[in-house]
């Protein structure tokens, strides 16, 4: 097979990845309007709690399952106790508290787990595919995603709740004026997004392996991915994110040579945002004077 | 009033340098040069409403102008500060320029991308022979002139002292006066600043400019005080730590950088302190428990603390 | 008389004088009861994996404290997080230095980190002793003769693979999987020094990753595509680990030399998968906990005692352990030489005076020596390859250059 194909097909594995936890991302975002950058860790605080279960005996998708929902609830708590009461607080004291949490879990799974590296199982395993370029997981993975999309895609458009959650955090006083509970919407917010973070990190671990410092590499790329495709589309995310993967290992391969692939990534950001300021697919705000 | 508060605690700062020892100096010099840091990130950020998640990089670019200047070129040190300066303020502007079409989040994250980015360009081999690459460059620490009786540690923080002082000097002026409303209003309503006649274009890519001019003084400062520079010096985690210093601080507050300095290069060893194993998740934790209790900051709290205590206006 | 009184009363005085009790000034960080050795390594931040180092010395002198000390004097390891930053390496060494004035300071970890407290140290004249890292630069006796290394530099262990590839497979094309920082670079000018004017015939690609990457596919796919037949993987584990799976994924079967600080089975071969990793080759001077050769070993047996004593939480596979323990072997080797004088200048010279030590977590014939015109402490090392359940030591130990 010819490199090109391959670096094609590489960029688009690493994609999926960046996607995942895009996604994760456009969740915070849609539901809170505010990124947290702690997602990767809390993402990776939740990997870890996974692999314990599974060494503990548990079948896969059954402690696959109770992780989600762990998280879950480690994400609306985190919303209820820390973010609840600072919500009149300016958002630049939001995004300090969300470098604590960051600190916090990244050093608590250190402590708890150590810094040794450590493989984790896919559900999809199996010989590799492709010459060797595209791992079972990585067709796995990519569906998975996808289904994640789907489903955040439908519980935006067509139920309530999902209406109601972007309206508390698009507009929190008219909301409440509607009759929305918009401390429940924020609460549940965080919680999905924490979710769809399990998600992500339990389809990212098998491929880079799992330690405390797993998700700091794969962040930055994924919000290049959000930013690209638009911080406010799940769809966009996923697209930025898949696009992000395949420049990078082309960009890298044959056009800037390794030692400047993330200067890459950041005029890609910058020229693609000073044309299109809400990314490729994000929706373009206009607000009322 | 300001200046006469400002006078009595460069004086009394300055006759620190007469009892502590060399540690504890070199400890205070850091805190001096943070707090021009963040000094340089609140006016962008503060004042002017341009997330900036990337100053580390403009703090690079002083560390290695410095670092160029005296160990290539051999030249003084106190002649590489208006170099980086003039340099710094320049990339500043050029960061400014795209930054005019991103708002809010998207400025933040490119901004961030920017600090990722520089340890890798450090090293690149184009810039090799004045980077020294991954081996970085060793700056030599200045001896005070002659006559004076000084330790060059001694030395170094007064000489660190005096510019600070000039530039919260400089800090100051602007943000009480024209400039520091204009400033204000470009970040609270910059449609209606525009109507008002400032060219809000202009005044955005200027703040970024005179922001990384602070910020790269401090970061031609840090190196001499350290003594070294290298890619591994000037990490993302230096840019998210300065904007931690800056919410500690105050977002909008000139004498909360000098704070916000305090909290981030004191507190690491004091979570050091109480645990080896998870520093990390002490430091995490204190940042969350001060911000959440004090949301603006400290000097958002010294504010409000002082607000309360006045007595209550009579209403008729 | 007046003469012979005077004689005999300077001769006095000179006798007293050489009975007083040493003052603090003339061995900062020594007491009648104890002394104080400084350290730092990062317990925080994306390297804190060499945490467990610092957590493994201070468990060690622990250790040591137990069992009486040394000289009558109880050790005070005192060590400090630098997140390898350098620039809170040089206030958390000026802190020990000044502030707590230890007698030296022992292993500190990374390569720019102790950079960037050489001068200072040697300004000071404070040891710096036995620093962790694998860069040449360490041995240095004329210009900074108060630092000297630990761990074999990672050009001798380059030079060594380039000899390999010479004997073994002298018309190969070799590609080089390097991370790119002063580790990576090394191996690389190692390998330059040991290919000499073969190198531009022989290297035809090499690929660099950053430590904050995701993942190396796209630089394994340019490795395999420039129809390289021999790799060199300059990694640390994550990168090392990913790629000895990818090289298998792609059924590519070059003759593959791996970084010795990526031969942990734990951390590196099991995460990859130990059948994926057959034929890999690498050289080693630490022993490996899961390596079911060291079983019965009354080295490594010593060593586990200690662990579960003073360190039960720890690790066993993590290779950074046994090394700490070598290293802590090591120091009180040269302490013990030091005979109760524990001034710096003769900790420095017994420290560069160590003929042939055998630390019981390093590989039999890796030994420790030091002698004035020989300050890499460890210079051995023996190849080995990985036979699918444990790595195969094969050939002599190799003195490096």
């Amino acid at each position: 097979m010819p490199e090109l194909l391959h670096q094609l097909l590489s960029g688009v594995a690493s994609g999926g990845i960046y996607a995942s936890v895009a996604l994760a991302l456009v969740m915070i975002y849609q539901a809170t309007h505010v990124v947290n950058f702690a997602q990767g860790e809390m993402a990776m605080f939740s990997t870890y709690i996974a692999l314990t279960l599974i060494q503990a005996g548990l079948p896969y998708w059954a402690a696959f399952a109770l992780t989600v929902l762990v998280s879950f609830v480690i994400g609306s708590v985190i919303q209820r106790l820390l973010l609840k009461p600072m919500a009149e607080a300016p958002v630049l004291a939001s995004v300090g508290v969300f470098i604590g949490l960051l600190l916090v879990f990244n050093s608590l799974a250190g402590w708890f787990w150590t810094y040794t590296l450590k493989p984790f199982p896919s559900p999809f395993d199996g010989p590799p595919l492709l010459g060797g370029f595209v791992t079972r997981h990585d067709l796995g993975s990519t569906v998975v995603t996808l289904v994640v999309l789907l489903l955040i895609w439908a519980f935006f458009r067509f139920t309530k709740l999902g209406l109601g959650m972007r309206a508390a955090a698009y507009n929190p006083v008219s909301s409440r004026l509607m009759g929305i509970r918009v401390d429940a919407m924020l609460a549940l917010g965080w919680g999905l997004a924490a979710a769809i973070g399990a998600v992500a990190g339990m389809m990212v671990a098998p491929v880079v392996f799992l330690d405390p410092n797993m998700m700091a590499s794969v962040l930055l790329y994924a919000f290049a991915g959000a930013l690209l495709g638009g911080i406010d589309n799940p769809a966009g995310a996923v697209i930025g994110g898949f696009a992000i993967g395949v420049i990078e290992n082309l960009g890298g391969a044959y056009l800037v040579g390794n030692e400047l692939k993330l200067t890459l990534a950041l005029v890609i950001i910058v020229l693609v945002l000073t044309v299109r300021p809400s990314g490729l697919f994000g929706r373009t705000v206009v607000s009322r004077v | 009033m300001r200046w006469l508060i400002g006078l009595i605690v460069v004086l009394a700062a300055a006759g620190l340098a007469f009892g502590a020892s060399d540690y504890r100096l070199f400890q205070l010099t850091t805190v001096i040069v943070y707090a021009i840091a963040i000094l340089g990130l609140a006016l962008v950020t503060g004042f002017t409403g341009q997330i900036s998640l990337g100053h580390g990089a403009f703090y690079a670019l002083g560390a290695y102008v410095t670092a160029v200047m005296m160990s290539l070129w051999d030249l003084p040190y106190w002649s590489t500060l208006p170099v980086s300066a003039l340099l710094c303020a320049a990339l500043g502007f050029l960061v400014g320029l795209p930054a005019l079409r991103l708002g809010g989040l998207y400025l933040a994250l490119t901004t961030f991308g920017l600090a990722v980015a520089v340890p890798q360009l450090l090293k690149h081999k184009l810039l090799e022979p004045w980077t020294g690459g991954v081996q970085g460059l060793v700056v030599m620490k200045p001896d005070p002139p002659e006559g004076i009786p000084l330790s060059a540690d001694q030395w170094l923080y007064l000489f660190t002292l005096v510019v600070g002082a000039v530039m919260f000097a400089l800090a100051d002026n602007l943000v009480h006066g024209r400039i520091g409303r204009a400033m204000r209003a470009v970040r609270d309503h910059s449609l209606a600043a525009e109507a008002t006649g400032i060219d809000v274009a202009l005044f955005k890519t200027r703040s970024f400019a005179v922001s990384a001019m602070f910020t790269g003084v401090a970061g031609s400062l840090g190196a001499i005080a350290v003594g070294f520079v290298g890619p591994d010096s000037f990490t993302v985690l230096l840019s998210i730590t300065l904007f931690v210093g800056l919410v500690v601080g105050g977002l909008t507050s000139v004498p909360g950088a000098l704070v916000g300095a305090a909290f981030i290069t004191f507190l690491p060893n004091a979570a050091e302190q109480v645990s080896k194993a998870a520093p990390g998740a002490i430091y995490g934790a204190i940042l969350i428990a001060v911000l959440f209790l004090l949301p603006s900051g400290v000097a958002g709290g010294v504010t409000s603390l002082w607000r309360r205590l006045q007595p209550q206006r009579g209403r008729t | 008389m007046l003469r012979r009184t005077l004689i005999a009363s300077t001769a006095a005085a000179a006798a007293l004088g050489r009975l007083r009790p040493a003052r603090a000034a003339d061995t900062p960080g020594v007491t009648a009861t104890e002394i104080k050795i400084g350290n730092t390594v990062p317990y925080s931040g994306p390297a804190s994996a060499y945490g467990a180092i610092g957590q493994g010395l201070v468990a060690f002198f622990k250790k040591v404290n137990d069992e009486g000390g040394i000289a009558g004097r109880k050790v005070n390891f005192i060590s400090l997080d630098d997140g390898y930053a350098p620039p809170r390496t040089v206030e958390q060494t000026k802190r020990l230095v000044e502030q707590d004035e230890v007698a030296f300071i022992l292993n500190g970890l990374g390569t720019p980190c102790q950079s960037a407290v050489q001068r200072y140290m040697n300004q000071k004249k404070v040891p710096q002793l036995f620093v962790s890292s694998g860069a040449d630069k360490w041995a240095n006796p004329k210009q900074f003769p108060w630092t000297i290394g630990f761990n074999p530099s990672y050009r001798t262990e380059s030079q060594i693979y380039a000899k390999y590839v010479l004997a073994n497979k002298p018309d190969g094309k070799i590609g080089v999987l390097y991370q790119n920082d002063d580790f990576g670079k090394d191996y690389l000018a190692g390998l330059k020094e040991g290919l000499g004017d073969k190198y531009d015939r022989m290297v035809v690609k090499t690929a660099s990753y950053e430590v904050t990457d995701p993942t190396i596919d796209s630089q394994a796919a340019a490795l395999q595509g420039s129809g390289a037949d021999v790799l060199v993987t300059a990694a640390t584990p994550k990168f090392a680990a990913q790629m000895i799976r990818k090289v298998a994924d792609l059924n590519w079967h070059p003759m593959h030399l791996l970084s010795n600080v990526s031969v942990s089975t734990a951390s590196v071969i099991t995460p990859a998968g130990p059948e994926r990793a057959v034929g890999v080759m690498s050289a080693a001077y630490v022993k490996d906990n899961a390596d079911p050769q060291w079983k019965d070993d009354p080295g490594m047996n010593e060593w586990r005692a200690f662990m579960a004593k003073y360190m039960p939480s720890g690790d066993l596979n993590d290779s950074n352990l046994p090394y700490a323990y070598a290293v802590g072997v090591t120091a009180m080797q040269a302490l013990k030489q030091c005979n109760g004088d524990f001034s710096r200048e003769n900790v420095m010279k017994q420290a560069t005076s160590i003929t042939s030590l055998q630390p019981p977590t390093l590989l039999p014939g890796c030994v420790i020596a030091t002698s004035e015109t020989n300050w890499h402490p460890i210079a051995h090392m023996q190849m080995m390859k990985w036979n699918g359940t444990r790595w195969e030591l094969f050939g002599n130990v190799i003195e490096g250059t």
